[in-house]
């Protein structure tokens, strides 16, 4: 099955140059346990939600917004796209994404459309 | 046996083993549910002429999974081939009636699993687990926890469609997981013992199903972890309290311990539950053995005069430590009554007015440490309070008959 592990955190926590890298060598350790498992199909980190716009077509017309859909202090700041067993797997490796310890992981199942490829 | 008597066996006794059979072998339990109830319409039609077959149960297994076969081959046109392909040969038939019987514990205990699962709300758990591994209807359910029926229908479907969206296994977990995730079913199957051996309300005392349920769902799990500690403490704790469900209420009216007629207790019951307490208290016992621990010692003692009231104080001292609930420190403060006298547990009793004022079983145990004080006139007071606040009919009642002994 798929699923989207979806990484919220607080965006400007202060973090010195060693946590930072401390941050991300957790993030390349993932990486390379998601691989070795088949399941890492792919992810992004995003840039911080105040460079975000929000976009609804309202009677025809686009309306844009600054900024996320949801003001709130965690924000949407990276996701990975894993193929998993089951939801146990999922989330087994969502609880090893180190936005997992500083925030929080949203898993989701892919919704899967009969006939859609 | 009459077509009628076999149906309603079947469906009373065995319809959650059946449905986990059929979870087992299609891996849906929407699917699984769909086809259990088509194979019992079958029967319903066909029993009346060609007879009750030898094993009821195999047949409707049998003609549930056909039929899941059926519906699972009539998917083709809209699944991929090599998933459909893989779901038919997952569809091996039992080589014998004995081999699916022996499959039956693990069919129930990976369907208890899933619904005990973390990832659903605890109250879904208890009714899912209380649907699909206990067979209860919803209506049953709904009726046990006090909710409308269609609100608790919606709770058991939303589980159901998360457990079939989001991926929730049909598995006992590896070893790896079986520790963090058997307290969370420990907790559940002690959810559904509590409302059998006590319902939180209505009028009815004691639904024992439910409470026989629970202690069926713990011997297969202490089947599955037979050294565990707390499985065996929880089976224990359950058997010893489900050993005094004759003596508990005479003629629909509560009996409280210390009135119960102690030979109405079952003694095979608690011939079982007791070695299981020995194991289960061994080093640094869990909560569930500790209070295990207390039953055993009420259990074993003659009369309530004549029971270890100092080990029960000790063992409320180390249960107050892992649950430290108010409700544990009431229980602590009768002990306390019992061991060291009257003034000693209302004592403790009064340091606990904030947290449980609102609870009918705080002024009612104030209420008995105040008459056994000599201080009727506010035993009074505390039991008219308690009368306001209690739950179920009989306990109503007896608080009752309690007030007019203290006025007359």
């Amino acid at each position: 099955m798929q699923y989207v592990a979806l990484i919220y955190d607080v965006e400007d926590r202060p973090q010195s140059p060693s946590e930072f890298e401390e941050m991300m060598g957790g993030y390349f350790a993932f990486n390379e346990t998601a691989r070795g498992q088949g399941a890492l199909l792919g992810g992004e980190a995003l840039e911080p939600s105040s460079t975000a716009t929000t976009v609804r077509v309202r009677d025809g017309e686009v309306l844009l917004t600054d900024g996320p859909f949801a003001e709130t202090r965690e924000a949407l700041g990276g996701f990975y796209l894993l193929e998993c067993r089951d939801l146990d797997h999922a989330i087994e490796l969502a609880a090893k994404i180190p936005g997992a310890s500083t925030g929080c992981v949203e898993v989701r199942p892919v919704l899967h459309i009969p006939g859609d490829g | 046996m009459t077509v009628d008597r076999a149906l309603t066996r079947l469906v009373r006794d065995e319809s959650g083993r059946v449905l986990a059979a059929l979870v087992r072998i299609t891996g849906e339990l929407g699917l699984a549910e769909e086809v259990v109830q088509e194979a019992l319409v079958i029967a319903l039609r066909r029993w009346p002429d060609v007879g009750v077959p030898d094993d009821p149960r195999a047949w409707v297994i049998t003609t549930a999974r056909n039929l899941a076969i059926d519906r699972i081959r009539r998917r083709r046109r809209f699944e991929e081939r090599s998933r459909v392909l893989g779901e038919l040969a997952a569809l091996r038939a039992p080589a014998s009636p004995e081999e699916a019987l022996s499959a039956y514990p693990d069919d129930r205990l990976r369907l208890l699993f899933t619904c005990c699962h973390p990832a659903l709300a605890m109250d879904a758990r208890v009714a899912l687990t209380l649907r699909t591994v206990a067979g209860l209807t919803s209506e049953e359910i709904a009726r046990a926890f006090l909710v409308e029926r269609t609100t608790m229908q919606q709770r058991i479907v939303r589980a159901k469609k998360k457990i079939q969206a989001a991926g929730i296994p049909y598995a006992i977990p590896d070893p790896a997981h079986l520790e963090e995730r058997l307290a969370g079913v420990l907790s559940v199957v002690y959810l559904v013992f509590n409302e059998g051996y006590g319902p939180t309300s209505g009028d009815l005392g004691l639904r024992v199903d439910l409470a026989e349920e629970a202690i069926h769902l713990g011997r297969l799990l202490h089947g599955l972890r037979p050294g565990h500690q707390e499985v065996a403490g929880l089976l224990a704790l359950m058997l010893l309290h489900h050993a005094r469900r004759h003596a508990r209420f005479v003629d629909g009216e509560v009996v409280l311990l210390e009135d119960q007629d102690r030979a109405l207790w079952d003694g095979e019951a608690i011939a079982e539950a007791m070695p299981l307490v020995e194991a289960a208290v061994a080093g640094r016992p869990g909560a569930y053995a500790l209070q295990a621990a207390i039953a055993a010692l009420h259990a074993r003692a003659p009369t309530w005069e004549a029971t270890d009231w100092p080990q029960i104080e000790h063992l409320y001292r180390l249960l107050r430590v892992r649950v430290p609930s108010p409700v544990v420190a009431l229980n602590h403060a009768v002990a306390v009554a019992m061991a060291h006298g009257a003034p000693a547990g209302l004592a403790m009793l009064d340091a606990l007015d904030e947290p449980l004022a609102g609870h009918h079983l705080f002024h009612s145990a104030r209420a008995a440490l105040l008459v056994r004080s000599g201080r009727p006139d506010e035993a009074l007071e505390a039991y008219r309070r308690a009368l306001e606040l209690v739950g179920t009919e009989p306990e109503r009642r007896f608080l009752e008959r309690r007030i007019a002994a203290l006025v007359t």
